[in-house]
């Protein structure tokens, strides 16, 4: 008997009928919570039974062996086919504090190598996380096309399909930069990032199938969640190099990033990369949908505003050691993060250990990918001493990431979107960190 | 011949005629079926132009009374929004977008009155998104901007009159001057 079902077997108030398999499955586990729920939980839930109930998000809770060397492991298959993370795993994303959740933060600094995994990937939702059959969902291309046509899912997974790794992030990440207050995490600072290798079909082949009028310079992208979000896109960008994706890291698409189909326009803010997409209506003019004339637009001191600001500037963060850590004391360190731009392939990293008064080239995991993440690397020897850690990045095109005082005297405070400064995290002689602004 | 010769004259010989020869016989794949314009009407989208407004009208006196029922327990009964509720302000604001404070509301920053019916249309009220009728979207519409003094009390907004309304920040955007 597993330890999970001898748990249920002996704590369960309400367990017969619940397990018909006797499988464990996160699905119990929530059964199992929602029984306890007014019967008094405090004297019904022992220690093993608390345990399991406690186990981190995504993984299911197992009693440690003594010697795992002197005993069977759990059975395979146990798990249904499906694996879960391990118990010991704590990382979430954080959620903000708004009246109606909407936003979740990747917790960057528990990431490893460059790829976000699905169930941390950052969510901003306009009306909740649809429920959606695949086989009832299907895009429609319409408006100044040939032949306005309906694809359905089988047709879409039949097309000629391309994997590519790239970043997505909220226009409003880092926003607190603009004013200057201090997130005390790199999660809530720059937590609206996250990369994924996505799946699916280039625009440009939809477009063949449907034929384009030469007057459809935009296109007006729509979901089909209760905000029925729409963005419009220009044309160019939607032949470039738009996907309608229906996979992410080597599975179908996740609920809450688009099941089963989301439109991924690299490089362009997050916002623009529409969820659960069901059309694509092609104009010759944007639609001035309230997304991007009330929303997502950047007002500049004399009070005018840019509309359809797409692409996300170079940007680059620590996240080790970063806010809210502390080293253990002098000595060795990895400093490492992550730099990205929406403009191309990042060019170079570099760090600064002393607030900005020389600078050191940074190393690059791997070769950089055009629109994607790249984790750079720069060993540290650190002496005690109060230190501010600092890192820029430039892209192929020359751009180099500002500094937030540029980035003020150009937009002013209340742009709100796209700030891109660098970020300082400050080493205090304790080994505390915390966010040193810049 | 080098062997690179021979390959490249391969190509030459061989490659070209074969393309021709797939574009005549249309290997291309076709995917997708067509569809009416009857399937279309629930995926309109309203430009500022108003191509694809509904039928329908209705001015504020009737929108007072749907903002009242639909609206009002999340934007305030004075469309002065609540913060608990996450629902905005729709009016107020005017000549803040230059100051420290700026105050950005359908009065104030809006720059399109289609964009108003347009997504109360497709997304409001918050717990029925969709729900409202042709009639009511254009009433509650032509309440909001009689509040906001954009337009009069009486004037009725349908197909015709809403594109017309002028917004205050119509002219208050200018597209990203960022170098590309």
């Amino acid at each position: 008997m597993s330890n999970y079902r001898k748990i249920q077997a002996e704590d369960c108030p309400c367990r017969e009928g619940m397990f018909p398999r006797g499988k464990v499955s996160r699905r119990g586990l929530l059964f199992a919570v929602g029984s306890t729920v007014g019967v008094s939980s405090a004297s019904l839930v022992r220690p093993a039974l608390a345990a399991a109930l406690s186990a981190p998000p995504g993984s299911i809770h197992y009693d440690v062996a003594a010697d795992p060397t002197k005993e069977q492991g759990r059975p395979t298959f146990e798990d249904g086919g499906y694996g879960s993370r391990s118990q010991f795993e704590t990382a979430v994303r954080l959620l903000a504090p708004n009246p109606n959740p909407n936003t979740t933060f990747t917790p960057l600094a528990d990431l490893l190598g460059n790829i976000t995994p699905s169930g941390l990937h950052f969510e901003r939702h306009h009306a909740g996380i649809p429920v959606i059959d695949p086989a009832k969902h299907s895009l429609v291309i319409h408006g100044l096309v040939g032949t306005p046509k309906r694809f359905t899912m089988a047709d879409i997974r039949r097309m000629p399909s391309v994997t590519r790794k790239h970043f997505i992030e909220c226009s409003g990440n880092t926003l607190s930069g603009w004013t200057g207050q201090m997130e005390k995490t790199v999660q809530a600072s720059h937590g609206l990032l996250s990369t994924s290798e996505w799946t699916g079909v280039l625009f440009s082949e939809f477009a063949k199938q449907v034929g384009l009028k030469p007057e459809g310079t935009w296109v007006l992208a729509e979901g089909s969640d209760g905000a029925v979000m729409t963005r419009s896109i220009p044309m160019e960008k939607m032949l470039r190099d738009a996907i309608l994706a229906y996979g992410q890291n080597g599975e179908a698409i996740r609920p809450e990033q688009g099941y089963p189909l989301r439109l991924v326009l690299p490089g362009y803010e997050g916002n623009t990369h529409i969820k659960w997409i069901q059309s694509l209506q092609v104009s010759g003019v944007p639609f001035m949908s309230r997304e991007e004339t009330s929303k997502y637009t950047d007002l500049m001191p004399d009070g005018v505003a840019w509309e359809f600001v797409f692409e996300m500037d170079a940007k680059s963060v620590i996240t080790f050691p970063s806010g809210a850590m502390r080293l253990p004391g002098p000595g060795f360190y990895e400093i490492t993060g992550l730099a990205w731009s929406g403009r191309g392939r990042i060019s170079g990293v570099e760090v600064s250990t002393d607030g900005g008064a020389t600078w050191q080239k940074a190393d690059l995991e791997g070769i950089p990918e055009p629109i994607c993440t790249i984790r750079f690397k720069l060993p540290w020897m650190w002496d005690g001493k109060p230190r501010v850690l600092l890192s820029r990045c430039a892209d192929e095109t020359g751009y180099v990431q500002p500094i937030r005082k540029q980035l003020v005297e150009q937009r002013g405070v209340n742009a709100f979107y796209h700030y891109n400064g660098i970020q300082a995290w400050g080493v205090g002689p304790d080994g505390s960190v915390s966010n040193a602004a810049a | 011949m080098p062997p690179l010769k021979i390959a490249l004259a391969a190509i030459l010989v061989f490659g070209a005629p074969a393309g021709a020869a797939m574009a005549e016989t249309k290997t291309a794949f076709d995917f997708g079926q067509p569809i009416t314009s009857a399937d279309l009407q629930r995926y309109l989208s309203i430009p500022p132009n108003g191509a694809g407004l509904p039928p329908g009208h209705g001015d504020a006196s009737q929108g007072r009374m749907v903002y009242e029922e639909k609206c009002a327990a999340c934007h305030g009964e004075k469309l002065e929004g609540i913060s608990e509720t996450g629902a905005p302000a729709l009016i107020g604001g005017r000549g803040t977008l230059v100051t420290a404070k700026p105050f950005k509301t359908v009065e104030s920053y809006w720059p399109y009155a289609t964009t108003v019916f347009d997504y109360v249309r497709r997304a409001m009220p918050f717990n029925a998104p969709g729900s409202l009728t042709g009639d009511e979207v254009y009433a509650a519409t032509a309440y909001v901007l009689a509040r906001g003094k954009i337009i009069s009390e009486s004037q009725v907004m349908d197909a015709s009159s809403l594109p017309e309304v002028e917004m205050p920040n119509l002219r208050g955007f200018i597209l990203d001057p960022r170098p590309r």
